[in-house]
């Protein structure tokens, strides 16, 4: 309890000495613990050597005799490097596309006039509602007419345009001040050299927001590459992992999972705890994705 | 100027005013014509896979094949009315609705303590709010494949350390009573943490000077909750219900790697029945009047709430 009560040597003097919110933090204390086991779990089972045994496998007291043969026979096992790479494929392929897209529309709406804005505005509102993962039916077809059916660019085609990323550049073209605009005016500069030149470099943060989004959501991606993806090596991280999951159960060989688990979601957590400050932000913004 | 034109040139009465619609039409679309260009890749795409989807799906509703090999035969609204009629569809909207309140309550209610309990920023809430938040990040396929292992019988990580206390333990994922509240409690885990960032959010609009009042006047925690947090966080709320229902129905991952719906169809849920009936079945007819259903009742709701918001914020 004293330790609690220095968290709380500075709060308001009238609410220091309740005790109500000390026992809701203990209880966040504890869950927060228990929200972390299954990780201290993955991390634990990798490490723990074949000859332990299944009944020690749920021990969550590391072994004293830690071993990599688990990342060696996962990394053997499923072809992860292939799949990673296939994951990076779509991500950035999806990113990129979507920076063009969504930087030539969120101008189109923050700065110029245009009949039809309004119904044309909504257009884009209406595609937040409509969740892209309910439509996986009419859009393998159309996928599929496309000629893109097993491609990783037919998982890709349907995240090209985003409304959420236009509004979220709208929202910060909105925010640059027109005089600087006018001056590039005055030199002659065109439309598309405006924007390369002085809205772009400016919303450099929005640009940080919308990718940390976007490419968490689409490396998360199952469904729908499930889908689309039929050959074994075009398929990304997590259909890798759910086929490679069932093989390795059915083996019984949960160390193994836990150590593909582990390169599975190594890359985002790594990169989450280096830019955790950034990554936190981005997520409250991405509410009206 | 351009009324006076035609008095000016009489000749021209009758023309002119066509002429003068037309040439402002023209000199207008020409002044918007950067706009469209600049918009044209995005509606491109959301032509296709958006409202082309849409519109897909409405037709593909309307037909039907009597054999894989058949031709397309329009069969009006009878492909909604099987839907309707299949006890698997039903059975999933029920385990849906389980579902979505069974998940989205716990898990905001949860969202609201950790918010509460770490809205002072030190290192210790800090360090606390990333590990409420690494499930967030992580796919449902790589959870689902942790929570594989702790629900497996006997040596799993539930059964080896609760074992220890209780004698007699369910099947989690095998018994057709408990699979779907296994399966919630991924979801819950999965979560919380999110909806925190919102309320997290939130409680930073609440005024201190309200609350230094409520502390003058002597209210205690949960007189302030109740009174003063709480209704300053209505909209959050509202939000935060919208995208936990949306997430009842879209992120089902876990269904599809861990149970494939069972056993005994309980835990089959409306996505997974969508997908069964078109990948498995090669009945588009059928995925496509679910979709539609889903669709549908999914919009009523999300228009609603943005109906709210926008009254709130004042629109666009």
């Amino acid at each position: 309890m004293k330790l609690i009560d220095r968290l709380y040597k500075d709060a308001p003097l009238a609410t220091r000495n309740e005790i109500t919110p000390k026992l809701g933090f203990l209880l966040t204390l504890l869950l927060a613990i228990v929200w972390l086991i299954p990780f201290l779990w993955m991390v634990v089972a990798t490490l723990r050597p074949a000859s332990d045994g299944i009944n020690a496998m749920a021990e969550l007291m590391p072994s004293l005799t830690p071993t990599l043969d688990n990342v060696k026979d996962a990394w053997e096992i499923g072809d992860f490097p292939r799949y990673t790479l296939n994951t990076t494929i779509i991500c950035a392929g999806i990113l990129l596309v979507q920076f063009v897209t969504i930087t030539l529309a969120g101008f189109a709406f923050a700065r110029l006039n245009f009949v039809g804005k309004t119904p044309i505005f909504y257009l884009f509102l209406m595609q937040l509602m409509l969740v892209p993962v309910l439509l996986i039916v009419p859009n393998l077809s159309l996928v599929a007419q496309l000629g893109l059916y097993d491609t990783l660019t037919g998982v890709m085609m349907p995240f090209f345009a985003s409304a959420f990323g236009t509004f979220l550049m709208r929202q910060a073209f909105e925010a640059i001040p027109t005089e600087l605009e006018d001056a590039a005016l005055i030199d002659g500069a065109s439309l598309l050299q405006r924007i390369r030149h002085i809205y772009v470099p400016l919303s450099m943060p929005s640009f940080s927001a919308f990718a940390i989004i976007s490419v968490t959501s689409h490396w998360n991606d199952f469904l729908w590459p499930l889908m689309v993806i039929n050959s074994p090596d075009k398929r990304p991280l997590t259909v890798g992992l759910s086929v490679f999951t069932k093989t390795a159960e059915g083996t019984q060989a949960w160390g193994t999972i836990a150590a593909g688990t582990l390169m599975v979601i190594a890359p985002l957590l790594v990169t989450f705890l280096i830019f955790q400050k950034r990554f936190i932000s981005s997520f409250v913004t991405s509410g009206i994705k | 100027m351009s009324l006076a034109e035609p008095a000016a040139l009489p000749v021209a009465t009758t023309a002119a005013p066509r002429l003068e619609v037309i040439r402002r039409f023209t000199t207008r679309f020409k002044a918007s014509l950067p706009a469209y260009l600049l918009l044209l890749p995005s509606l491109v795409f959301l032509a296709l896979f958006t409202y082309g989807a849409m519109g897909r799906v409405v037709l593909d509703a309307l037909y039907q094949r009597a054999t894989p090999k058949a031709p397309l035969r329009f069969v009006g609204l009878d492909n909604v009315s099987a839907v309707l009629a299949d006890p698997a569809f039903t059975g999933a909207v029920v385990n849906n609705l389980i579902y979505a309140v069974g998940t989205a309550v716990p898990s905001i209610a949860l969202a609201l303590l950790f918010a509460l309990a770490l809205a002072r920023t030190h290192a210790v809430s800090s360090a606390l709010r990333a590990a409420l938040f690494l499930p967030v990040l992580i796919p449902m396929v790589a959870a689902s494949a942790l929570f594989m292992f702790i629900f497996l019988p006997n040596v799993g990580l539930l059964d080896f350390y609760i074992g220890r206390l209780l004698p007699v333990l369910p099947n989690w994922l095998g018994d057709p009573d408990v699979a779907l509240y296994a399966i919630m409690v991924i979801t819950i885990w999965k979560n919380a943490g999110y909806y925190m960032l919102f309320f997290l959010a939130g409680l930073q609009a609440v005024p201190e000077d309200v609350m230094e009042a409520a502390h003058l006047d002597g209210a205690g925690p949960y007189m302030r909750l109740r009174h003063i947090i709480l209704p300053e966080l209505k909209p959050t709320f509202l939000f935060v219900i919208v995208i936990a229902t949306l997430n009842a129905v879209t992120q089902v991952d876990h269904v599809f790697v861990m149970t494939q719906g069972g056993p005994s169809n309980s835990t089959n849920l409306v996505l997974f029945y969508i997908y069964q009936q078109a990948v498995e079945h090669y009945d588009v007819g059928k995925a496509s009047a679910a979709t539609l259903l889903t669709l549908a009742a999914l919009m009523s709701l999300t228009a609603l709430s943005f109906r709210t918001m926008a009254n709130r914020d004042g629109g666009p």
